[in-house]
């Protein structure tokens, strides 16, 4: 026995295996430290005669210190992790900049002319300052909303047969095929398709309401049909199956398991989708027309829409501008308020009914 | 009302892929018949071709004749949807539904074909067939919390009393008991003790004393080779085919000697 370490073998191992499982790494406050130096360089930067995009290029590029110290003192493996992490917050970053850029522009552009006076008021004999855009808002919604009944028992009776029946058999791959055909078509052929199915029955010049709900409609099916078939491959199997061994018949098996199982992405599906429509512009031009006046009733003539009202505020402003194309960003603020509430809802909704205890 | 089931020449599908081959057997009314066998012999396919449920599969199909009390399942007349009523079923994993509370979910035979009961109706079926399933003590101040918050054994036994509320005349039990200690296994073994009084059961298991302890007739499936389709190997009373087997296999299988 010569060894003079006194300690027992075990403890020697021991201490080995962990000197062998720690490694070399940057303090905790590396990060934070490095970022901090790279904003203020861009702040500075950006005040001093830089500029603001060269400022804040600067700073971008000096936060690639930290995957360089870490291949210093961490080696390859955590470096590489620092530096595709960097690049994720990088991208997330630049794609928050027009989103930014959108709220802040229309925010600080219509605000000014928001009160009471200009959500209740419609532009009925007005000229000039004043008025509102409540036929604008009724508008969108009646139609937002006449095109959400026509495309939801559309798009999920679709997504059911697809799912439920079609299991991969001609039928459903040819829907499938044409549903993503639909996804592709422009908004001003939908408008345009529309329009030529109203002048078959009412004749040239027809302006309703309801037209433009199909044509909202014709942009939203597909989107339905994709997020609802999608929500419904994610149910179990064994769920289906359950149901049916209990003497279900498949109709009740789809109705009251499969469909309430999926429903919180189902809603949120239409929710997007109707959030996307309700911002387009080219088809209910066409066949909703714009007006001054409020019209409710979706079936008889012309009405207005926010989208279309926003277009026309600040393309034909009339003498003076200012008043319309103050309108016009106070719609667009209005629209985009909209579907921030709509999102909110989305979310709201998939939260009360997605199924409990699994979280 | 038990009922017996007669097997003959049953071959059970995959799309082209041959599962089961040339199963005949007789399952007597008010036993227990259990199916022993390596695992991917065919044995949750077989069951499930006893109420329908293989169908459900893409692709999936049957040859051959299933009789319960004479009459044959798969006869063109016959509605699977009847069949499934009178032919309950466990599955070999827990299935609760996600949406419903434990206590919808004893009742989802009831509340999903919407019939109509009294609300003092329900509540003695669901404390009924959660007693029996051995889950009421732990759950009965909790049925309306949902049924997929259960650890994985709770949700089996919830899974067996939602099959017994609808009171069918036969049950299948897929491996009812795999994930359940010892103490709630001995208590769906004097469930199925209890429940042969009036139904047919029929039950999948790995454990042989299971097998032996709850079983009057006991089935031994095996594979012929790797492959090759599942087949049964030989069939008759439990003390039988545990003491004295006709097959070579059947007794290398039971004593543990198997490949
Ligand atoms: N959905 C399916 N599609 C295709 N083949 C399947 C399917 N389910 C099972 N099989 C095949 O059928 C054969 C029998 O499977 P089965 O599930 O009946 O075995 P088992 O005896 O129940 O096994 P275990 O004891 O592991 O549960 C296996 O070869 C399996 O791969
Ligand atoms: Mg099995």
């Amino acid at each position: 026995m010569t060894t003079t370490d006194p300690r027992p073998q075990r403890d020697r191992d021991a201490e080995e295996l962990l000197s062998s499982l720690r490694g070399n790494t940057l303090p905790l406050w590396a990060p934070r430290v490095v970022v901090g130096i790279a904003a203020t360089v861009a702040v500075l930067g950006a005040l001093s005669s830089l500029g603001v995009v060269r400022g804040v290029l600067l700073g971008w590029l000096l936060t690639f210190a930290l995957p360089i110290w870490s291949r210093v003192v961490e080696g390859p493996r955590k470096a590489t992790d620092r530096l595709v992490t960097l690049l994720v917050y990088s991208a997330f970053s630049l794609a928050l900049i027009p989103l930014g850029s959108i709220i802040w522009t229309v925010f600080s552009r219509g605000l000014s002319v928001m009160s009471a006076e200009f959500l209740t008021y419609s532009m009925r004999n007005v000229v000039g300052e004043g008025g509102g855009i409540y036929h604008a808002i009724m508008g969108t919604l009646l139609i937002t909303g006449a095109a959400t009944v026509i495309s939801v028992p559309i798009g999920l009776f679709t997504a059911i047969y697809i799912v439920e029946y079609g299991d991969g058999n001609r039928v459903s791959k040819g829907i499938r095929f044409l549903v993503d055909v639909m996804t592709g078509i422009p908004s001003i052929v939908a408008g345009l398709f529309a329009y030529a199915l109203f002048v078959l029955f009412f004749g040239e010049g027809v302006r309703m309401g309801i037209g433009g709900s199909v044509a909202l409609a014709v942009l939203m099916i597909p989107v339905v049909v994709r997020s609802s078939e999608e929500m419904l491959k994610l149910v179990p199997n064994e769920l289906r199956e359950a149901s049916l061994a209990l003497g279900v018949p498949q109709w009740r098996t789809i109705a009251k398991v499969v469909v309430p199982t999926a429903l919180a992405g189902i809603v949120t599906g239409v929710t997007l989708a109707i959030a996307r429509v309700i911002g387009e512009t080219a088809p209910l031009l066409i066949i909703a027309g714009a007006t001054d006046s409020t019209n409710f009733n979706l079936f008889d003539g012309r009405m207005a829409t926010l989208p279309v009202f926003a277009y026309t505020s600040i393309r034909f402003p009339g003498v003076p501008p200012e008043f319309s194309i103050d309108r016009g960003w106070g719609a667009a603020l209005t629209l985009l308020v909209i579907v921030m509430l709509l999102n909110l809802v989305a979310r709201l909704v998939s939260f009360f009914f997605s199924p409990k205890g699994e979280r | 009302m038990a009922k017996s089931i007669d097997v003959s020449d049953l071959n059970i599908y995959y799309g082209d892929f041959l599962a089961v081959e040339g199963v005949n057997i007789a399952i007597p009314a008010r036993s227990v018949t259990a199916f022993i066998g390596p695992s991917g012999c065919g044995k949750s396919t077989f069951l499930r071709s006893l109420n329908r449920m293989h169908e459900v599969i893409p692709g999936a199909h049957v040859q051959g004749k299933v009789l319960i009390d004479g009459e044959d399942l798969y006869a063109d007349e016959m509605d699977p949807v009847n069949v499934r009523r009178m032919v309950g079923m466990v599955f070999q994993r827990p299935n609760p539904f996600p949406t419903m509370s434990i206590y919808d979910n004893v009742l989802a035979g009831q509340k999903l074909n919407s019939k109509r009961m009294k609300k003092s109706e329900s509540d003695a079926i669901v404390e009924r067939s959660l007693r029996s399933a051995g889950l009421w003590a732990e759950v009965k101040d909790r049925l309306s919390r949902p049924g997929s918050g259960l650890s994985g054994g709770q949700q089996q036994r919830l899974c067996i009393a939602r099959a017994i509320s609808v009171e069918p005349e036969v049950l299948l039990m897929d491996e009812p008991c795999s994930a359940l200690d010892p103490i709630s296994t001995s208590v769906i073994e004097d469930l199925i003790h209890e429940l042969k009084e009036k139904y047919t059961i029929v039950i999948v298991t790995h454990n042989m004393q299971q097998a032996a302890r709850v079983s009057d007739e006991t089935a031994f499936f095996n594979l012929s080779g790797v492959g090759k389709p599942g087949k049964l190997v030989e069939s008759g009373r439990t003390e039988k085919i545990f003491s004295n087997p006709d097959e070579e296999a059947t007794e290398a299988y039971i004593q543990g000697r198997f490949g």
